[in-house]
């Protein structure tokens, strides 16, 4: 199939999967909450599970190694201030994201080594999707491994929250499907080859075997919204992350499994 | 090019060990089209050899047939406590290296 026939077929199959109904803008959790690794198969499991066979832990030693090494202007390394990151960095994906009260705004753990590199080490800020930026979020993601996501909803993110919520129950999109139409309202059914998880962030970032490499939670947002022809929103833009806070009070309570495989 | 090596820690001699290796690399088959449209070059990982204390003990060739960030596996004897050398080379002439030490008791 080319992948103009292919996507048809995958606009048919959605069309048909999803009856239209009303829907309330409640804010709804799936029932029981299930890791999206439950939806792929034994292979992609047994590769997730292995952590020398799973191609993510590739780019967590090329974190691993950032970490150590002195740069920018400052000439620090990210271990010089934080130390070991198996202490430090323990249990700091599980609480983000996080409201940033400098800046007045939501900021992910992508962000804040961005943040990190540019103001601290005085050095240019890693971009979105490279080996660096992947490298060290999933480095900093793993010290959670087996932790569950906790991210309260608080005065200052409430906004955040509610902003997330509606985008994420808003239709879009030539095949005007919203994400809750797919991960809240039909999780468990087809989708083409695919089935339809209920949509968690616990294993970013990812090494997806379709893209060959490793991706971030907001390059699978993008997938997704190009999966419906909708007009895709850049990494890292407050859209994205107010529907990154969203997705963590969704999922609350599963433990993060950084770095994840999927097909 | 990042790559991990795994190799036991310490083996019996006449032990046989398994050796795996991973590789970070594209693996770019040649047919793929990059994102403007133009066919991205032809760029594997086209040879790799391990020497075991300066002993060849394992080659593989490859082609656009194997999938990005390669894993490869084999076994071979521990004989010496020591050191397995990697070394592997890509079409574009950038080569990698990686090294594991090897204690071999009794
Ligand atoms: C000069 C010291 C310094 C360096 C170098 C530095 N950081 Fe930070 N980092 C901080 C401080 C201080 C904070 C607290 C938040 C803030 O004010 O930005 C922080 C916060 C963080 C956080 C959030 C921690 C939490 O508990 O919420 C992460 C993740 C992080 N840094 C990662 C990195 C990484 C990765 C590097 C290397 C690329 C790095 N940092 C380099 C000082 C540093
Ligand atoms: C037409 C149905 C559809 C819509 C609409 C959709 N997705 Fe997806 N989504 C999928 C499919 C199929 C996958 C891949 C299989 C899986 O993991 O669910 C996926 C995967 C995901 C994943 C990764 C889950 C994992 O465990 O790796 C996340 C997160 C996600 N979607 C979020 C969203 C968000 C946010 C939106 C709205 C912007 C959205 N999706 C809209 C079908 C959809």
């Amino acid at each position: 199939m080319t992948p103009r026939s292919l996507r048809d077929g995958l606009l048919a199959a959605a069309l048909a999967l999803i009856s239209v109904a009303g829907h309330a803008q409640n804010a709804a959790k799936p029932e029981p909450l299930k890791s999206g690794l439950e939806f792929t198969g034994p292979e992609v499991r047994e590769l997730q599970r292995d952590d020398f066979a799973n191609p993510g832990m590739l780019w967590i030693t090329r974190g691993e190694r950032l970490w150590q090494e002195p740069a920018g202007a400052a000439g620090k390394s990210c271990a010089g201030c934080h130390g070991e990151a198996k202490t430090s960095m323990q249990g700091v994906a599980a609480r983000y994201p996080q409201f940033d009260a400098a800046r007045a705004r939501l900021i992910n753990i992508e962000g804040r080594i961005r943040q990190c590199r540019e103001s601290r080490q005085q050095a240019e800020p890693f971009k979105y999707e490279s080996a660096e930026l992947l490298g060290l979020t999933a480095y900093v993601g793993q010290q959670s491994r087996g932790m569950p996501v906790n991210v309260p909803i608080d005065a200052q993110t409430r906004r955040h929250f509610e902003a997330g919520r509606d985008l994420y129950y808003r239709r879009m999109g030539q095949m005007n499907l919203s994400c809750a139409q797919c991960h809240q309202d039909n999780w468990g059914k087809k989708l083409g080859p695919e089935t339809i998880s209920q949509g968690h962030s616990v294993a970013y970032p990812i090494y997806r075997l379709e893209w060959q490499t490793m991706g971030s939670l907001h390059r699978r947002f993008r997938s997704c919204q190009s999966g419906v022809r909708a007009e895709l929103l850049p990494q890292g833009s407050p859209e994205f992350l107010d529907l990154e806070l969203y997705l963590a009070w969704r999922e609350g309570g599963l433990p993060i499994e950084t770095p994840g495989v999927r097909r | 090019m990042t790559a991990r090596i795994q190799v036991p820690a310490s083996a019996r001699r006449g032990e046989v060990i398994e050796i795996r290796i991973a590789i970070q690399h594209p693996m770019e088959t040649g047919f793929r089209l990059d994102d403007s449209g133009r066919a991205a070059p032809k760029n594997v990982v086209n040879a790799l050899v391990c020497r075991y204390n300066g002993v060849e003990v394992f080659r593989a060739e490859m082609g656009s047939g194997v999938a990005a960030n390669p894993f490869l596996s084999f076994f071979t004897v521990a004989d010496a406590s020591g050191e397995l050398v990697f070394d592997w080379v890509d079409d574009q002439g950038q080569t990698g290296s990686e090294r594991a030490a090897l204690t071999v008791t009794g």
